[in-house]
């Protein structure tokens, strides 16, 4: 099978489609980022508190913010989160909240708020940990137990709360759901002082503002490091003019990316930059194989103008980079569609990042190669896109190719 | 030619098997459960996966600094007075507890002054201000130190709780990216509330002599005094009482500055009952503490001593007779506060306050959640790949293929070799290494393709393919590993973990995309006919 037999598309030709398409999404982008959304932040970055809860039964959103503004909670931000039959919900309580203490205070608060039909002086069992169980059990001592207690109603804790997250997925609905998990006169004791709620929280995330400026010092370093990290490997392995343009060709992924994470306004997380970094990665190997190609070109067409071999190498190139970017995109659409929630803004990115990784190294890094030389030919400069440097000198003196 | 193949075939196999050992270890029983459990036991679940709490903590080291200048600030005080220099000394800076301030001190002492710095305070800086105030200050190396001994203390002593909170396979260490931080996994733990007040209950225990009280309050307790306190004694309120009981309110004891004995000269602790059967801790001495306990108990026969923690008076008892090693603190303890009281004292007290920071906790439900989403989407992804390699390269195909499955096993025996974490985005890392593993393929066959087209024989086609795509591959996978490597450098947790896949993956990838691939292309020529055609779709 093959779905490019000797392909020849003048790209070249075409760079002001490119150009036009390019500016098109990255000054919407901007607009997004400098006037309309900004760049939405997650909590990693922002600091707040992130609760994710689960419900028994589909969740009635109203009720929710109803429970958080009796509870004080104004600006909770509510909204349903998974699929619609996992009847999750993420509650993140995060602007008003300014200082490390008052953040773990609104967990609290939360799930407080959220235990509308608990009886006085009962505890709430979907929410209890193993230790909480575990002491409460021995202070009953339902099973009469000697001096193995400790052990005993540790293993009856831990089999009822392992019952409840693994097999009921964080909430029971009914006492008599545990029957068989534990020893009914645990049970029989464990009715007289829990209740159920109609919840279960699966997942906290507090993060403080020191730690989120922190973090977004570092997510900003990274990406200025890992920039100039490409600059300087190609700049070593080919011309200075190569590793600018692949540069200048992976910032114009990354703020295509991050401008549709603000159009979208979807949240970029602390994963979404890991995302970003490895779109840096895969953009830039794109771009490294259409220029080894026009290097390796560049040494047996000698006479031929760079715009020809430029094309050609794109050209010869374009069936890997099609191959590539089509598999690893099926890869990542995988993680799209069956990764889970926790992945999503992480495969959107990637999946985002490896069409606009893909198109750039054919539409802004090639021609960005034959601009310059242009630019410096309208200069009366010589061309500095000729083979010289460590490269040639390394590997065997190309042969006349007939 | 053939032997160096059988040569290279062996190294493949003997990677193999090494790297399937490394996934697997050596189980011990050779059910499909067994293979799994050790399978659990060598893959190191990262907390997302595994369900647990993350903290990050910051230690107040202003706290530690404080107590040293302190200390400082008292030994000048006195020998200060020793010389008859009287000055006012105070600490006016909070934000900066190490420096001590002189004023009015006479220009005739200056010498005094300076020797006395010198010799008594050598981790202090003396500098002279305007109209006779002097700033002694710590020199900034002691400074430094005093505040990383601090962070490298607390990391000690909740290490202990934690150890003895029996939580399995906890991390705590020095969190590199902030300041003075710590950061604390603790696998398992859904409820961070109690371990987080046990790490942060500072626990100062001293047992110091009772100078009087209980007194109502702060102002009794001066006028039974004459209105005066003596200099070494300080006030101390009693341990706030719970709503229970009748009396409520604050009472205070005066307390003596100085200690019989500290935390430091505890050996052990224990929670236990008292003789009226009320919950209690008992203690037992050091050898040293146990000497200092028994002199000062026998010379205070009669006298009342007081058990302090936390600045606040737990305990005022008659001394009936001489103490040697052991003692037992009451209190109105429940039975969890003793355990939790003796734990800590045993694990020593943290030289400074700890500051939450950050708190992650992921319950075991979504962790499993997590695992089942990720592999579904691993093994989707990687179908996907393997049979459109197939389809589209023929018996080329299989070749990339079983390099690709063989990149697997070495990320996954990497991974158990080096017990690095498999976090969720460490499964997006695997799934993406499938990805971008198969453009070394590609990129290979495709040049192989392209030198047939021009003509070439299959032995010398594969030759200049490989040749040709060998120096981009290795441009290739530098970028990304540098791209991976930043990212371990600034990344914590999960994106740490995404790093460590995707770098051992591509390390992998130029052994089997480049090296298996090639001799199982070898190996295919050996067995063909001269001019036979070679099957790349």
């Amino acid at each position: 099978m093959e779905f490019f037999r000797n392909p020849n598309i003048d790209f070249l030709g075409k760079k002001w489609y490119f150009l036009a398409f390019s500016l098109i999404f990255s000054v919407a982008g901007v607009f997004s980022l400098l006037l309309w959304h900004h760049i939405p932040l997650g909590v990693d970055f922002r600091g707040g508190t992130l609760v994710y809860v689960k419900f028994a039964q589909s969740p009635d959103d109203n009720a929710i913010r109803a429970s958080m503004d009796r509870a004080g909670l104004h600006n909770a931000r509510i909204q349903r989160y998974g699929p619609i039959a996992g009847n999750e919900v993420l509650i993140d309580v995060s602007e008003q909240e300014t200082s490390e203490e008052a953040l773990d205070r609104g967990k609290t608060q939360i799930i407080n708020a959220l235990e509308t039909n608990a009886p006085a002086g009962k505890q709430d069992l979907n929410n209890s940990s193993v230790l909480t169980i575990k002491s409460y059990l021995m202070q009953q001592d339902p099973l009469r137990a000697g001096t193995d207690a400790d052990q005993r109603y540790g293993a009856q804790a831990q089999a009822i709360v392992d019952y409840r997250d693994k097999v009921r997925g964080g909430v029971l609905s009914s006492m008599d759901e545990l029957k068989g998990t534990a020893d009914p006169a645990v049970l029989a004791s464990l009715s007289n002082g829990f209740f159920l709620s109609n919840f279960g929280v699966r997942n906290v995330e507090i993060v403080g503002p020191q730690v989120g400026r922190q973090l977004q010092n570092q997510a900003k370093l990274a990406v200025v490091y890992s920039l100039a990290g490409m600059l300087v490997y190609l700049a070593f392995r080919f011309e200075w003019i190569y590793g600018v343009a692949a540069v200048i060709t992976v910032f114009h992924d990354t703020l295509i990316t991050v401008g549709a994470f603000s159009l979208m306004n979807k949240e970029i997380s602390l994963t979404v930059i890991a995302a970003i970094l490895t779109l840096i990665g895969y953009s830039n190997n794109d771009t490294i194989v259409v220029f080894d190609r026009i290097r390796e070109n560049l040494k047996l067409m000698r006479r031929e103008k760079l715009a020809d071999i430029v094309n050609r190498a794109i050209n010869q190139t374009l069936s890997r980079t099609i191959l590539t970017a089509g598999l690893t995109f099926l890869t990542v659409l995988a993680l799209f569609l069956f990764g889970g929630e926790v992945l999503h803004a992480f495969a959107f990115a990637l999946v985002i990042g490896i069409l606009i990784g893909t198109y750039s190294s054919i539409a802004i890094a090639a021609p960005i190669l034959v601009a310059y030389q242009d630019w410096r030919a309208g200069r009366g400069r010589p061309p500095v896109m000729v083979p010289v440097g460590k490269e040639s000198a390394r590997r065997e003196r190309p042969k006349a190719k007939v | 030619m053939n032997k160096n193949l059988g040569w290279k075939l062996i190294v493949i196999v003997a990677t193999l098997v090494v790297f399937v050992i490394g996934i697997f270890g050596i189980p011990d029983n050779w059910s499909g459960r067994g293979l799994l459990a050790s399978l659990q036991n060598r893959i190191h679940l990262g907390l997302d996966l595994k369900g647990g709490t993350h903290l990050i903590l910051q230690v107040q080291v202003n706290d530690a600094v404080n107590v040293d200048s302190d200390n400082a600030m008292e030994r000048l005080k006195a020998d200060l007075r020793a010389r008859k220099i009287y000055a006012d000394i105070s600490k006016p800076d909070p934000n900066n507890p190490d420096k001590i301030l002189l004023k009015g001190v006479p220009p005739e002492s200056r010498s005094d002054l300076t020797s006395i710095v010198q010799d008594r305070l050598p981790e202090y800086n003396l500098t002279s201000g305007a109209e006779n105030t002097w700033t002694v200050s710590m020199k900034p190396q002691a400074l430094a130190e005093l505040k990383n001994r601090a962070v490298q203390q607390a990391i000690e002593t909740i290490r202990n709780r934690i150890d003895q909170l029996g939580v399995t396979e906890p991390v705590i260490e020095e969190h590199g990216l902030g300041q003075y931080q710590i950061l604390v996994q603790l696998p398992g733990v859904d409820d961070p509330g109690r371990v987080k007040e046990i790490m942060q209950s500072t626990a100062m225990l001293s047992i110091r002599q009772s100078l009087g009280g209980p007194y109502p309050s702060e102002q009794a307790a001066l006028q039974d005094k004459g209105g005066v306190l003596p200099p070494d004694a300080q006030l101390l309120p009693g341990r706030s009482i719970g709503a229970t009981t009748s009396e409520g309110g604050q009472t205070w004891y005066l307390i003596s500055r100085a200690s019989a004995v500290t935390g430091r000269d505890l050996r052990n602790a224990q929670s236990s009952r008292d003789e009226n059967g009320q919950p209690s801790v008992s203690f037992t001495l050091t050898g040293e503490g146990g000497r200092r306990f028994a002199a000062f108990t026998g010379a205070h026969v009669g006298d009342y001593l007081a058990v302090v923690l936390d600045n606040k008076v737990q305990e005022v008892a008659v001394i009936k007779d001489q103490i040697h090693d052991q003692g037992v603190i009451n209190g109105r303890f429940t039975e969890q506060e003793t355990k939790d009281l003796s734990m800590i004292l045993r694990s020593g007290a943290l030289p400074a306050g700890i500051k939450y920071l950050e708190e992650r906790t992921v319950g075991p439900s979504l962790g499993s959640d997590s695992i089942r989403a990720g592999v579904t989407a691993a093994i989707i992804g990687m179908l996907a790949v393997l049979v459109f390699m197939l389809v589209y390269y023929h018996a080329a195909g299989i070749n990339a293929d079983i390099a690709l499955i063989l990149n697997l096993i070495i990320l996954l025996g990497f991974l158990g070799f080096s017990g690095a974490t498999l976090t969720l985005p460490g499964i997006a890392g695997v799934i993406l290494t499938v990805g971008m593993g198969v453009d070394s393929n590609v990129l290979i066959f495709e040049r192989i393709r392209e030198e047939l087209r021009n003509g070439k024989t299959p032995p010398s086609a594969v030759e200049q393919g490989f040749g040709h795509a060998w120096i981009t591959i290795v441009d290739t996978h530098v970028t990304t590993i540098v791209s991976a490597i930043i990212l371990f450098i600034f990344g914590t947790g999960p994106v740490r973990g995404f790093a460590v896949t995707l770098s051992f993956g591509l390390f992998a990838n130029l052994f089997t995309a480049v090296f298996v691939s090639r001799v199982i292309f070898d190996w295919i020529l050996s067995r063909k006919q001269r001019g036979e055609a070679l099957s790349i779709g």
